[in-house]
Order: C-alpha cells, then structure tokens, then sequence
C-alpha cells in the first residue's frame, strides 16, 4: 500500500489540517508503512460476520424530555478564543 | 508512623476513620511529596494545592462530625483529559492550553461527592494517543523506577503518581491498554473498568465505543474501592449501563479455591522479553498454588486485534476531533477566512500523532476505502468479542502478560509508529471486546524494571479479576516494593 504525497494532501484537505511539506513526505511513509499492515485483515473471510459497533446490548437509549438546568449562554461561551457578548465570533461563512 | 505518602488508600482510610492521622496532614504531606519529586517524574500538568488543603480542611471537619463517605480525605490526582470545573483540563494538548471546564466528569464528580482530596491534573499523551506520554505537547514524564524510561502512557501521569507516592490513588482512561500498560510500566495496579461500567461524560473523547475511565493505585483493593465510587449508570452518557453495581469489597476475600483461570496462548508470542514470559507463567503458577484450576485456552483471532483497533480508534477519533475548530474552546489561530482557519487552528494546535492517526482515520473512512478499512475492522471486532465470549463459557478469568516488553528507554519507538503500537498488543483485544482488565505487579526484570500479569473478565464482572487480583497480591511482596526516588 503506497500512499502517494497527492493521497495525502487530499486526506489532509478533508480532514481540515495544513500540512508542512515535511509532514505530507513523513506522513506519506508513515501511512503507507501502517496500511500495508493492516492488509493483514483481508486474510480472515468474513463475508458472513456482522459489524460491531458498540459492544453493548443498546439500541436506542430513550428518556422522558425533562426540562432541566442547562449551561447560561455566559458558561458556553466562556471558552472561545474570539466572542462578542454572549455569542462566538466567526469568520464570514458565505462570500460576497 | 513514618511517611504517610507510602501508606495504600485503604491504610489511610482507615487510620483517618480513627483519627490518628488528619486528612490535612495527610494533603500536606502528599503535596509535600510532589513538591520535591515531581521535578524529576512530571507527573503532574497542574497541581491544585490550595484546592487540596480546603479539601482537606472541610476532610477532617466532616471526619470529626462522624461522617463517613468512602474517599473522605483521600487525596488523588486526576488524568487531565477528564473534565473539572475552573480547573485547567488540556488533555496533553496545545488545542486546549487555557481550557476550562464549566462542567465535571461524572467520574470526577462522584470522588468529589466521596469526599476526595483533589491534587492536580495528570500528564498523559495528547489526546490520550501514545504508549509512553512522550506525545504530551507540554512535558516529559519518567518512570519513577528509572529515569531514563518511559512510564507508559497514555496515563503516563496517573501511574507514575502513584509509584511515586505523589497520590494515593489516580483516575486514569483506558481506550486500547492505557490504564493497564503504564500501570504495568510503573509497579502499580491499572484497572480498565468493562466498556459502559464506568460513565464517560465529561471525558473528552478519544476513541467513543471504547473509552473507559478506571483506578490506578498502590493494592487491588484500592483500586476496588476506587471503581466502587465511580462504577454505575448515569443518565448524562447514554453508553453507560443500567445494570447493578455489586459490592467489589465482597470479592476481596483471597480465596480462589476452584476459579477456573484461562491461559490464552495467543499471549506467549516470539520476541516477548523472557523475564516478562517468566513472570507472567509463575504468577500463573502461583495462581494454580492458591487453588486455582489453569485451563489453556485460545483466543484465536489475537494478532488481529492491532489492526482492527488502530482502523475503529483513529476513525471514531477523526470525527470526535472535528470539535477542535478554534471557534467555542482552545486555539484559534485566524486567517481572515473559514477554512484557512480551520486549517490553520488544527494544523498548528495538534501534535504529529494526533495528526497522524485523524489522517488514518479520515483515510479509512474515506469514499472507496470505507468497506476494506472501517466496515472489515468492525466485522472482525465482532470476531474478537465472540473469542472472549467462548473463553468465558469455560473460564472464569483470564490471566496473560499485560505488555510484551518492560518500560523502554525515551525516544526508542518514536521514529516508527508501527513499532508503538505493536507496544500495546496484548492489552487491545479486552479493548475492542469491552470487557474489564487489570494489571497487578508481578515481578521484576534483570534491569529492575516493574513487569504485570494482566486479568481479563466477562463483561461486567469485575468481581472475578478483583478476586483472582486479590488473592495473588495476598500471596506476593511485589506489590509492597517501591522505586527509589532521586
């Protein structure tokens, strides 16, 4: 498994994180080092296996809609690196 | 008595119950400790002294009113990737310098409510990605037993405290062995609570169908104790079951005359350290001495677990990492436009191995790779779960090598990732299974480096691994040596 430096560029791209040049060659080797382990899997057949996704006997975890205390907006926005009042301060969304 | 830091949780408890010793001494002699130790170790990222000594304070008052919760006055540190209100909560990540909380972990919380001492907040690997904590963006952490090695990670910090009596006990999280292997690494018990036992609100996600919080501490009953607060259903984390907590001090009773214990040998591979293979096969004997009936057995699809888990984690990882946009929390590194924002916030705020495993993740999630990566890794999961399942329709517990290797020396698996992971081979199969382990101290190396024997239980059945953990400490030293502080 070969991952090319222009696979990880895209990977990069969709994940949202800017990559140094060195980190695209790093993660090129790196990556493709560790997929081609987990070629390993294609050994077991396993057409007739389910998926697990959680380990526990749940599906929908159903409760009564109770109001309850919640954070004030003050608390919420306590965190944000930019905010104006209550409110987080965002970079334009929509371009002219 | 002579040094209250080397007393176990359960000593304390029961000298602060009568009185001859005071929680605020106890604080004071604890904070004592990490002021003239943590220099070398770095356990700690934050230590909340003053917090510690009201704590304490308000201990011994409650004491003296006849009050008797069950951590009252019991001072423990805390993995910093667990919550804690107006306490700083990094996670080992630059993303996160400056955050706090304005809400506590349930785990958290209900020491708290037990009455506990809180000491501080716990170095670990970013975002609890790592086996040795050298992935911390803000510290190195030691092994208190060497200094010239890893303590194991991703709860690097929360072992190392308590190997060097800088906590009576530590809350540390468990998503692939990170409870168990530093607590292997550093001479101490690592409990990883079964999947859903253990409330994981207000833990910052990891890895979100495998993330589970458990003790650290000095004695298998501490860490008995320890769970018995924090085990049960809460209404806040929707993975958490609704299921009774038993009464884990009932399991303590050193008897294991007739527990029909499993030898995986899947778990005896080549190139294990042979004091390790040693170890790990006298504890078993001594076990066996202790009445108990050794059963081999197979866990035949072992070797995939590595695999299967380093597709499912960093895959739940990449989506559980998404938050971290430099909008409602952490970093912001802004260039005047959305995206570049993102980019940019994400690209500087993470270090190279959280990078590294939202790539993998991303990758395997990815149109036209989803089937062979993701969907196969979760259709042999369901492999792995069913081989414990058919263990524990002859067994009653497991016991296996908790690590290959002892602690190894910093920098020597950096450079290949493949090589990490492979560190943490035999504690990710009771990982994608959910089911409890433990690590308890077994003996020691040529180097006189701390080895653990590592307990696996069915689901929610702790009270076998406790019992069968139990006994063996009972009828060993190890669990009673202590490293050597500079």
């Amino acid at each position: 498994m070969e991952l090319s430096r222009e696979e990880v560029r895209k990977i990069a791209e969709l994940a949202k994180l800017d990559l140094t040049e060195d980190e695209v060659d790093l993660y090129a080797g790196q990556l493709s080092h560790v997929l081609g382990y987990f070629r390993k899997l294609q050994e077991i057949d396993t057409s007739a296996i389910a998926p697990t996704a959680s380990v526990l006997p749940l599906k929908n975890v159903f409760r009564d809609d109770v109001p309850q205390p919640a954070l004030t907006p003050k608390q919420v926005t306590a965190n944000a690196p930019q905010s104006l009042g209550d409110q987080f301060l965002v970079n334009d969304v929509f371009e002219d | 008595m002579t040094n209250l830091t080397e007393l176990t949780l359960t000593q304390a408890r029961a000298l602060l119950k009568k009185r001859e010793i005071s929680a605020t001494e106890l604080a004071q002699e604890t904070l004592d400790q990490i002021a003239a130790h943590d220099g070398a170790i770095g356990a700690y990222l934050t230590v909340t002294g003053e917090r510690a000594l009201a704590d304490a304070a308000a201990a011994d008052k409650a004491i003296a009113a006849g009050d008797d919760r069950p951590m009252l006055g019991i001072p423990l540190g805390i993995k910093d990737v667990l919550s804690t209100t107006g306490i700083e909560t990094t996670c080992g990540s630059k993303i996160l310098e400056g955050y706090k909380p304005v809400y506590t972990a349930t785990s958290v919380k209900k020491l708290e409510d037990a009455g506990m001492v809180m000491l501080g907040k716990l170095n670990m690997d970013e975002f609890a990605m790592g086996s040795s904590t050298e992935n911390s963006a803000y510290k190195r952490t030691t092994n208190p037993w060497n200094t010239g090695r890893v303590p194991g990670g991703s709860s690097g910090g929360s072992a190392a405290a308590v190997a060097a009596g800088m906590a009576l006990g530590t809350l540390g999280t468990d998503t692939g062995g990170s409870i168990r292997q530093p607590g292997a690494f550093c001479g101490v018990v690592g409990l990883k609570p079964s999947y859903g036992r253990v409330s994981r609100y207000g833990l910052v996600a990891f890895g979100s169908s495998l993330d589970v919080a458990g003790p650290l501490t000095k004695t298998v009953a501490d860490a008995a104790a320890i769970l018995q607060v924090i085990a049960g259903h809460d209404p806040l984390d929707a993975t958490s079951m609704d299921v009774p907590v038993p009464d884990y001090s009932a399991a303590l009773t050193g008897d294991i005359r007739g527990l029909r214990v499993g030898v995986p040998k899947e778990y005896f591979i080549d190139g294990m350290q042979p004091d390790v293979e040693r170890s790990t096969r006298e504890a078993i004997a001594q076990l066996k001495a202790l009445g108990a009936e050794i059963v081999e057995i197979s866990l035949p699809h072992t070797e995939y677990a590595l695999p299967v888990y380093y597709i499912i984690a960093p895959a739940e990882a990449s989506a559980n990492l998404a938050r971290y946009d430099g909008i409602r929390f952490g970093k912001r590194i802004d260039t005047g436009d959305m995206w570049g924002t993102y980019k940019a916030t994400r690209g500087q705020g993470f270090g190279s191995e959280v990078k590294r495993r939202i790539m993998l993740g991303t990758y395997a999630l990815s149109a036209g790779y989803y089937d062979a990566y993701y969907g196969k890794a979760q259709q042999v999961r369901t492999l792995l779960k069913r081989d414990f399942d058919e263990a524990f329709q002859q067994v009653d517990v497991i016991a296996a090598p908790t690590t290959p290797k002892t602690a190894f020396p910093f920098g020597a698996n950096t450079s290949d990732p493949l090589q990490m992971y492979l560190e943490d081979v035999f504690t990710l199969p009771a990982s994608m299974a959910g089911v409890p382990g433990m690590s308890v101290p077994c003996g020691f190396d040529q180097d006189g480096l701390p080895i653990g024997l590592q307990l696996i239980g069915p689901a929610f059945g702790e009270e076998n691994v406790l019992r069968a953990g139990h006994a063996y400490e009972q009828a060993t030293e190890w669990h009673r040596r202590v490293p050597v502080l500079g």
